[in-house]
């Protein structure tokens, strides 16, 4: 008797996570099957999540519509410079935060994690005259350039942390064999944190490829448009032809998922690591 | 040793310098700069001209202001406790040990979480259509003449607030492994002493993952005062204003309509609003956020 609530217990879990798994896949599948239908099928009702034949020509003729290769170029061009920028400077700053002892050190590092709590919306209107006063505006250079400045509090936070867990023994031999500080952050600090560092680059490359306001502030000539704003005018000029546009959406999605499916393994554990820790 | 102190100290500075420099030159120059501006007059052609409290008097009496604050917190009411049940739910049904297949449920509920807004917001767009759309399809099955969604103006929040329960995947993971982080001893304990599911629940699971539900309310409460990319993506803040949130109306002052004054006021209300809120969370959390190993 016991065991066969158990079962219908366990039964209602799994029918309970497939709906849910389901739902959240839902609206993919549905903008897929759509980037698949001929005109003519977009009008049915009701309307079919699969068409009889798929057509792939829509995927050809979204990429008429709209340079999307050049999009696809200007994001990935935008998110290499975050991530170069987060991967050489994050450390530098982690390293200052965890094994130089200096006064002020952890005060300096509470104001630094605080930052996290002011509005973009704050710091906003003066950060863009600072860019336009330097002739940046409609360049890459603000979307790239303040990664190089620290990579981010919360970057450097992680790296802090994995830091610490480096026993300072280690570094306490190294300076007696005569090494520096920028050798031991070089040779065994580095080294050691490729997992860390792995991670954070994951954190960039969602955060860089996914930023929409960034790109809307400083970005004006088309042809510089990243995929971020690219998107969205497809949908304002050709919305209305739903099949194209879902193809455009899917082509959209698909650097996503492609790197989803590499990373998640690590991309899961880490945000784990970085919600606990936090 | 009074030197080796200020040798370190350079050191320091010298590894900390690219925080550093983008620190005053990124935080702090444009925080002191924006709080002036929020006093003066001042589009991006001309040089700030100082009215005091001008700006600030204005919102009074803009109901734009009044409208899209008002927004901004039925965002934030509906999202933070909707995306905190649903996360939750979601973590506890995958906490169960005999399950199979968590890595499969995992991933497909935290891959939409990292699909970017502007590739979402197209596919919510066709998904909520009124004629076209999935969810006014199967509505239509059950007789339900479904609404506009997106172009009602009383229907285009919550279409907002719906579609961002997409994004819920990365609470549902920090929660998942808050909850295998309970050491299994206590569930064992209370066991031997009689305990139901229900009492185990209330007594041992709920208090030990309140850290992580107070992490939660903070951070989505910040991030959702802030609500912008699904908005504007979504609706451009319309119809009618109906889903205009704050962000999206300091955005439309600084750089649509060049008002970098009254947007930098605007900002700095809603920077007052986000202080007032996490402060509030923290003198109240003292009531209900238990820490193991402090009792």
């Amino acid at each position: 008797m016991q065991s066969n609530a158990q079962l219908i217990v366990k039964l209602v879990v799994y029918f309970l996570l497939c709906i849910i798994a389901f739902i959240y896949l839902l609206p993919f599948l549905w903008m897929f099957g759509t980037s698949l239908k001929a005109d003519t099928e977009l009008l049915d009702f009701p309307p079919k999540f699969f068409p009889s034949k798929p057509h792939f020509d829509n995927y050809a003729k979204a990429i008429n519509r709209f340079p999307f290769w050049k999009y696809f170029l200007n994001t990935v061009i935008i998110t290499a410079g975050n991530l170069v920028g987060v991967i050489v400077s994050a450390p530098l700053v982690a390293y200052g935060f965890s094994k130089v002892n200096w006064k002020g050190r952890d005060a300096m590092f509470f104001i630094m994690l605080s930052t996290v709590m002011i509005p973009g919306a704050v710091t906003m209107v003066p950060t863009f005259m600072i860019f336009k006063n330097l002739g940046w505006l409609d360049t890459f250079l603000p979307l790239i350039v303040p990664a190089f400045l620290g990579g981010g509090a919360m970057n450097v936070f992680l790296i802090k942390q994995f830091f610490s867990t480096i026993p300072n023994d280690m570094i306490e031999a190294a300076r007696i064999d005569g090494a520096n500080d920028w050798t031991i952050f070089r040779k065994i600090m580095l080294p050691l944190s490729k997992p860390v560092l792995a991670l954070i680059s994951l954190f960039t490359f969602i955060g860089s490829w996914n930023n929409y306001m960034g790109p809307l502030i400083y970005i004006t000539s088309e042809e510089k448009y990243p995929l971020a704003l690219g998107m969205p005018m497809f949908m304002n000029r050709y919305g209305t032809y739903w099949n194209q546009a879902m193809a455009a959406a899917t082509l959209t999605f698909l650097p996503t998922l492609i790197f989803f499916l590499f990373a998640q393994k690590y991309l899961i554990e880490g945000i784990k690591l970085s919600g606990m820790k936090s | 040793m009074q030197k080796k102190n200020l040798k370190s100290l350079i050191l320091g500075l010298l590894f900390i310098s690219p925080w550093l420099i983008g620190f005053i030159v990124f935080t702090v120059y444009p925080i002191v700069a924006s709080f002036y501006y929020s006093f003066t007059d001042f589009s991006i052609t001309t040089k700030p001209k100082f009215i005091g409290f001008g700006n600030f008097s204005r919102m009074f009496s803009d109901e734009l202001f009044w409208k899209s604050l008002i927004n901004t917190l039925v965002y934030v009411i509906g999202l933070v406790p909707l995306g905190l049940f649903i996360a939750l739910g979601i973590a506890l049904l995958l906490n169960k040990k005999y399950l199979r297949g968590i890595p499969f449920f995992r991933a497909a509920i935290y891959l939409p979480s990292i699909v970017p807004a502007f590739a979402f917001s197209a596919v919510v767009t066709l998904f909520f259509h009124p004629y076209l759309g999935f969810v006014n399809t199967i509505l239509s099955w059950f007789g339900i003449n479904g609404p506009l969604w997106l172009s009602s103006e009383v229907w285009a929040k919550p279409t907002i607030i719906i579609a961002a329960q997409w994004g819920v995947g990365g609470a549902m993971l920090i929660f998942s492994a808050a909850l295998k982080d309970i050491p299994k001893e206590l569930y064992e304990a209370a066991l031997i002493d009689g305990a139901t599911k229900s009492t185990m629940f209330r007594k041992i699971t709920l208090p030990l993952i309140t850290p992580t539900i107070f992490y939660y309310l903070v951070t989505s409460t910040i991030g959702n005062m802030q609500i912008f990319d699904l908005p504007m993506l979504l609706t451009g803040g319309g119809p009618a204003n109906a889903s205009l949130s704050l962000g999206i109306y300091i955005y439309k002052h600084a750089f649509t309509y060049t008002n970098m004054g009254y947007a930098s006021a605007l900002a700095w209300v809603l920077f007052g609003f986000i202080l007032v809120l996490t402060l509030l969370y923290f003198a109240f959390s003292k009531k209900w956020v238990f820490y193991l190993g402090n009792e």
